[in-house]
């Protein structure tokens, strides 16, 4: 642990101030205000008026409220679950086999490759998915003509059965990148004479991605499912610029939801209980998570 | 031990599966690049699945006009750039006082910083579009440099003071002895040792700000202030416009990403890998 020798800890509080001021401002305050505004009936101009729990008792029965977290979990199935568990088998065949058996260079433009839907801007992104399942001559319509599948076509993002698979397709393609470059490099920590031993005892990959790699990539495992699983909950840009939530109430999700609130309704005091709503959950399950980790990481000292 | 010259059939079955998962991934793409250059006559008669039968660039150069694309470029650079360096500096600033300093509350501190990150944005829009709006700035993108520079400060500083708090205590105390200020002590001997963990949050800092969306969309509504990833939109809808017009635009709008991917890809995956782990 380090620390300055003969200082104050108190002298260094300037250098905190210009940092500190700017997340009251920008951060704290607003957050705060968006509590405040969640206990009001506001359209935004004039003056809130306080109403109270009334919001709140709102969203107790409001279906769109519930659908859109209901679709939350979808959420974390395409951004977190699916992912991870192909990023796991991913990161352990590049590591394992292309790498050892092929060529590092080959397994690193492997994940090269995997990683740029990472980097795009995610509204773009999104287009771009969003363009290829168009209806009218889309890349996948298309796809599906040439291998004799003809009769699959379909609107495919306004259709109420396929409109969240599609999403969730979307998200997997996004996302699919970002646990194998985390996981690759935890694996590099690895003993490669762990995987030489287990060979020579006749292991085969499956063995050896059960007793070593997973347990070894605990650590990253952990904080890729934190971070994705908050993305999740976050999930924003696609609905907006695909469905609008649609068709029907399909693929509304909350942080989509408080926004229509907000700007398209004009119900500011139930957008900002809706998006408190949001944080709560983010905030309990980051905490919930936190203490997991903590757990895990002890028992592994 | 030449073991990396035995391939046994799974060996090769393991490669085949990573040729079709990448072909997967970059299909999109590579549907997209051949058709940015295709004429919408050839689309509507052959499909997207064929080579272009003559190029054309007209499908970028209309959105490069339409959409008033250097403008947006700049913006884009300018807010990014901003966010960069305002950020990384806060960043340092924070964990100086937090790291080494420890100064009293630290760790209460970090979790307000945390809580910062994680809240979700539309939680803080309207609070923020309400006290620009009063200030009179909205609509700038100043409002978007200040929020994305607090913003990303608070995951700066969460990675950078757990660095500088097991900064080589010797170092420091070797400062010390030769009489060097706090100040003196940040600027030339923290900062030149922390040198590569602030390029990674420089980098992280600008593309993150790059592809920012819902808050820039909020806050930006003229033309003249919006950023690349805002200018897509208009031409969404899907019926409105044809897929040609739109491939172009697509194409055009990722080629400043694809160009700093390949300049900093060694930052940016080292960076994900920092941030990570710590």
């Amino acid at each position: 642990m380090s620390r300055l020798p003969g200082a104050h800890p108190n002298s260094f509080n300037i250098y905190l101030l210009p940092g500190l001021i700017g997340l009251l401002i920008i951060i704290i305050i607003p957050l705060l205000a968006n509590v405040y505004i969640s206990f009001t009936s506001w359209r935004g101009v004039g003056m809130p008026r306080w109403t109270g729990l009334t919001n709140w008792a709102r969203i107790l029965h409001d279906q769109d409220f519930w659908a859109s977290f209901g679709h939350s979990l979808l959420m974390i199935l395409a951004v977190t679950i699916i992912p991870t568990i192909l990023g796991l088998l991913t990161s352990s065949l590049l590591s394992d086999v292309i790498q050892k058996k092929f060529s590092g260079r080959m397994a690193s433009l492997f994940r090269g490759i995997f990683y740029i839907p990472q980097i795009l801007p995610i509204a773009v992104a999104t287009i771009i998915m969003g363009w290829i399942f168009r209806p009218e001559k889309g890349a996948v319509n298309e796809v599906l003509k040439a291998i004799g599948l003809g009769s699959m076509q379909r609107n495919w993002l306004g259709s109420s059965t396929w409109a969240m698979p599609v999403l969730m397709i979307i998200l997997i393609w996004i996302q699919f990148g970002y646990p194998i470059v985390i996981f690759m490099s935890g694996l590099e920590r690895v003993d490669p004479e762990l995987y030489e031993a287990a060979s020579l005892d006749g292991a085969n990959w499956w063995r050896k991605f059960c007793t070593i790699t997973l347990p070894e990539i605990i650590p990253e495992l952990l904080v890729v499912l934190l971070t994705s699983t908050i993305g999740a909950l976050k999930t924003f840009g696609p609905v907006y610029l695909l469905t609008k939530g649609g068709p029907g109430r399909q693929t509304i999700v909350p942080s989509y939801y408080s926004y229509t609130q907000f700007f398209q309704v004009q119900q500011v005091g139930y957008g900002a209980t809706i998006s408190t709503a949001l944080t709560l959950v983010i905030v309990v399950f980051a905490i919930v998570f936190s203490f997991i980790q903590n757990h895990v990481e002890k028992n592994q000292d | 031990m030449k073991s990396r010259h035995i391939r046994t059939a799974g060996d090769w079955l393991a490669l085949v599966i990573m040729i079709l998962a990448a072909l997967i991934i970059l299909f999109p793409l590579i549907i997209l690049f051949i058709n940015a250059f295709k004429t919408q006559a050839d689309y509507t008669q052959h499909g997207p699945l064929t080579l272009p039968k003559a190029l054309t660039m007209s499908n970028i150069t209309s959105f490069w006009k339409s959409s008033n694309f250097p403008v947006k470029l700049t913006n884009s650079i300018v807010i990014s750039v901003c966010v960069a360096i305002i950020g990384v500096i806060l960043s340092v600033l924070n964990s100086f006082a937090l790291g080494i300093g420890r100064v009293k509350g630290n760790r209460v501190i970090l979790v307000l910083i945390l809580l910062a990150n994680m809240a979700p944005q539309e939680a803080l829009l309207y609070p923020l579009y309400v006290m620009f709006k009063a200030i009179g700035i909205y609509d700038t993108q100043l409002t978007v440099i200040i929020i994305f520079s607090i913003v990303q400060s608070a995951y700066g500083t969460y990675l950078l003071s757990s660095v500088y708090g097991t900064f080589p205590q010797a170092i420091l105390e070797a400062g010390v002895m030769d009489g060097a200020s706090k100040w003196q002590i940040l600027w030339k001997i923290i900062l030149p040792v922390s040198w590569p963990t602030i390029s990674v949050l420089f980098v992280f800092f600008f593309v993150w700000t790059w592809n920012e969306y819902m808050i820039p969309m909020s806050l930006l509504i003229s033309d003249s202030t919006q950023t690349v990833p805002l200018a897509l939109a208009p031409l969404q809808g899907q019926y409105v416009v044809n897929a040609t017009q739109l491939a172009g635009a697509s194409l055009l709008s990722i080629i400043p990403t694809i160009i700093f991917y390949m300049f900093f890809q060694h930052q940016l995956t080292s960076g994900i890998v920092a941030g990570s782990v710590k």
